[in-house]
């Protein structure tokens, strides 16, 4: 029973970290790009709607209403000022562009707010800790649970945006061959631009589900960008339902390995990462293309 | 009647190397243009840099008067420019259907709609879920042909529609076309089928390395002067000024005593573009 318990609770993690992951995913599914600034971007999330729920008392969800369209116009931005100019110029620009971000709003957080962790669980009550009994002695945790239900809409909503809108069909063409969707009409630079913002929107919210499940700090990004990629790569890159499947796997690793021992909560989660990373490799041949090319150039 | 579309002095290179030269060229509302020449003589770097796509290095191009050789592409068609690109290029990842509401995004309206494109291709119908990538050649320059009007050009420029495909699909993709005309819509198209450029253009323009060597209306030129000046054997008379384009009333090549002739510069010309290639390969190493 402890066992089923653990994977329950696993399943739980896996869908904030599936919220997490899904941004990265879709920007990187849509614009191929890795924003390395995405585990910061969810801390900047989180510390708006720290200020304006705490020290300025507002209620947690009214402080998400005035988040989200702030940081969609933020994501617009880092589009037409970070990304496509960095883009231009190559594939691993945008890896360094994201990367020296990151490193700026960690730095900007701690100068601002100083190393205090930070949470808004007192916000909300008892939501923070209410949970659900199940037959059989089993335990669900609300806010674990409402988060996993936000990170499927999010993902189906994503999803049916794309199948079924003209700014989906508009944001695929782009993603697939951008040269073709402008001599169609689709104006590139705007549609990318709005990934970008709804990348943020999403952002925010996992933003929101840290700041309300758990602490964070000026230097909390990177762990998050760490979890977000574990999630991507384990549920295939730039797929959104695999977003999900990664998730739920990195979170079920994560929780059976805090019973085996004490590190490792993290330990299995990375460890499973790397098995699938590898079993990907393999399968697509690449493991043995980099072998194969070692062998040539050694004398 | 005013030129809708005015090329002056346009040129357009692939990295050192010239690949449209010194191009000047009007095209009146109606005009069914057919651009014409062997392969390397620039027609498609025309078409692409007439529809934004590739960067033009010098000259200027005019829609309605207005300088739109800086323009983005996607502004282009919304001004009434499109291009059905070499090889189709269609979003594989997407069905038919998407494949062709995806070109609302340029916003135009007009005669051109989702059920009027599949009343010009009705073999598109049966098809509408299935995915671009799946269909056949035909299928999908139909696709390619309709996506790009149901931005509703007034300019529709067609690059090798026929090429690779079957002789039947080839006529189902010109009978359709023939529609496309009938509606006034302008067509600028690359074509290697001389007997079809013949049979469908109102107007015959001829490049030879990157520069026009003829333009002339369609039944001013033989099959017989077009190949020659395909080859080069006819170059265009030095008109005053130094334009640069040909006589389309030149004697008439004899196909069975040029055909060596034409050969032979066909040859000579191969091994100049060689030497250019080489010479501007040295100058960038």
């Amino acid at each position: 029973m402890n066992l089923l318990n653990q994977v329950i609770q696993g399943i739980l993690l896996g869908g904030y970290y599936a919220l997490l992951a899904c941004g990265l995913s879709f920007m990187f599914g849509v614009m191929r790009i890795i924003n390395l600034a995405h585990g910061s971007l969810t801390v900047v999330a989180a510390y708006l709607l720290w200020v304006l729920a705490e020290p300025m008392g507002w209620h947690p969800l009214l402080a998400l209403l005035a988040v989200v369209p702030a940081m969609a116009l933020l994501g617009w931005l880092l589009h037409q000022l970070v990304l496509e100019r960095s883009a231009r110029l190559g594939a691993l620009v945008p890896l360094l562009a994201t990367f020296g971000l990151a490193s700026v709003i960690d730095n900007v957080l701690f100068q601002h707010f100083g190393a205090d962790t930070r949470s808004l669980a007192t916000s909300i009550g008892t939501l923070a800790y209410d949970s659900w009994e199940l037959p059989g002695g089993l335990y669900v945790g609300q806010l674990p649970t409402l988060v996993l239900v936000l990170a499927i809409v999010l993902l189906g909503g994503l999803h049916a945006m794309l199948a079924h809108t003209a700014l989906g069909r508009q944001i695929r063409a782009a993603s697939e061959d951008a040269d073709t969707a402008r001599l169609v009409g689709v104006r590139t630079g705007t549609v990318f631009a709005a990934a970008s913002a709804i990348t943020m929107v999403t952002v925010t919210l996992a933003g929101a589900s840290l700041a309300l499940r758990a602490t964070f700090d000026p230097f909390s990004g990177p762990q998050q960008l760490i979890f977000a990629f574990e999630a991507v790569i384990i549920g295939g890159a730039g797929s959104l339902w695999g977003t999900l499947l990664g998730g739920v796997v990195l979170g079920v690793a994560q929780n059976l390995g805090a019973q085996v021992h004490p590190q490792g909560f993290l330990i299995a989660g990375h460890a499973t990462f790397l098995v699938i990373l590898l079993a990907r490799l393999y399968a697509s041949g690449a493991l043995r293309r980099f072998f194969s090319t070692r062998r040539r150039a050694a004398p | 009647m005013n030129a809708l579309l005015t090329i002056e002095s346009l040129s357009a290179h692939h990295g050192q190397l010239p690949a449209v030269r010194d191009v000047s060229l009007q095209v009146r509302q109606g005009d069914i243009l057919a651009l014409v020449g062997a392969n390397g003589a620039g027609k498609t770097t025309l078409l692409r840099t007439l529809a934004g796509a590739h960067r033009a290095s010098g000259g200027t191009v005019r829609w309605d008067g207005v300088d739109i050789t800086r323009m983005p592409a996607n502004e282009r068609v919304a001004e009434g420019l499109a291009l059905v690109p070499e090889g189709r290029r269609l979003f594989a990842g997407m069905t038919v259907r998407e494949n062709l509401l995806v070109a609302r995004a340029a916003g135009r309206r007009g005669q051109w709609s989702f059920d009027t494109v599949l009343d010009a291709f009705p073999q598109l119908v049966p098809k509408l879920n299935a995915g671009a990538g799946e269909l056949s050649g035909g299928q999908q320059q139909a696709v390619a042909i309709g996506r790009a009007l149901m931005t509703n050009p007034r300019v529709l420029l067609l690059d090798e529609v026929s090429l690779g495909l079957s002789p039947l699909a080839v006529r189902g993709v010109y009978d359709a076309l023939r529609g496309v005309m009938g509606q006034g819509t302008t067509l600028i198209l690359v074509e290697q089928d001389l007997q079809r450029v013949q049979a469908v253009a109102s107007r015959i323009v001829c490049m030879l390395e990157g520069s026009v060597v003829a333009d002339a209306p369609a039944d001013q030129l033989t099959r017989a002067q077009i190949t020659a000046f395909y080859f080069g054997v006819q170059r265009p008379d030095p008109a005053p000024g130094g334009g640069a384009t040909g006589s389309a009333n030149g004697e008439a090549a004899d196909d069975a005593s040029r055909a060596p002739q034409a050969h032979q510069t066909h040859q000579t010309h191969q091994a100049h573009q060689a030497h250019q290639t080489h010479q501007a390969h040295k100058e960038v190493a």
